[in-house]
């Protein structure tokens, strides 16, 4: 059964509109003993097949173990929204109710390449030297 | 949009992680996330709730003063 209903992939769909450059939403699933592997997979299968700027590229996290060292992906279901190059963009877990809207704008920024920053705070990140991995906890709503 | 996403996206040295607690508890746990959303800046919490850019970005370079970085 999709998880997208009709009238949800119409909005998705026009939204998507706005994509500019292409987005590959990369995934990383196994088979066995994954919470939510699988439903995340068939999202992720759901939203690319949306826009023709959409690719989606599934990795086995057991096996494709060096595109998860590459992304650095360390626990499952990841998945990582690749624009012209890797933002640092990954979401742990089934990106469901709220945080699916997240997803969605995620990849419409990374298609777009602008993060929408007030020109001081995109300075002051300009101005970092050392790595900065944020981690934001939500739960499903 | 998590903000924390448009600093990634801005910010070659930011990697930004959406973690949905209720699937890896031991995360939860470990950063004593009691509501959400929670952002944790190199393992040292910066914001609970939502939170305005100057906010987060305020926290976020307090912490990388306090551990010896820019």
């Amino acid at each position: 059964m999709a998880f997208l209903r009709d009238k949800d992939k119409t909005v998705i769909q026009t939204r998507f509109e706005e994509l500019v450059n292409p987005v590959t939403v990369v995934n990383f699933t196994q088979e066995l003993e994954c919470q939510f592997c699988r439903e995340t997979r068939q999202l992720m299968e759901e939203v690319a097949d949306l826009s023709k700027k959409l690719k989606l590229q599934v990795h086995n996290f057991q096996v494709d173990k060096e595109e998860a060292k590459k992304y650095s992906i360390d626990k499952i279901p990841a998945t990582v929204i690749v624009g012209k190059k890797d933002y640092g963009i990954r979401f742990f877990g089934i990106p469901s109710g709220y945080e699916f809207g997240n997803l969605i704008e995620a990849i419409i920024m990374v298609s777009k390449g602008d993060s929408g920053l007030e020109p001081e705070t995109r300075d002051a990140l300009s101005k970092l030297h050392d790595p900065v991995h944020l981690q934001v906890f939500v739960t499903p709503t | 949009m998590q903000l924390a996403h448009k600093f990634a996206l801005e910010s070659d040295r930011v990697v930004a992680d959406m973690v949905e607690v209720t699937e890896f508890p031991h995360l939860g746990q470990r950063y004593g996330v009691m509501g959400v959303p929670k952002t944790v800046a190199n393992e040292v919490s910066v914001a609970e709730g939502a939170v305005p850019e100057q906010y987060l970005l305020a926290n976020i370079q307090a912490v990388m003063k306090k551990t010896g970085r820019s």
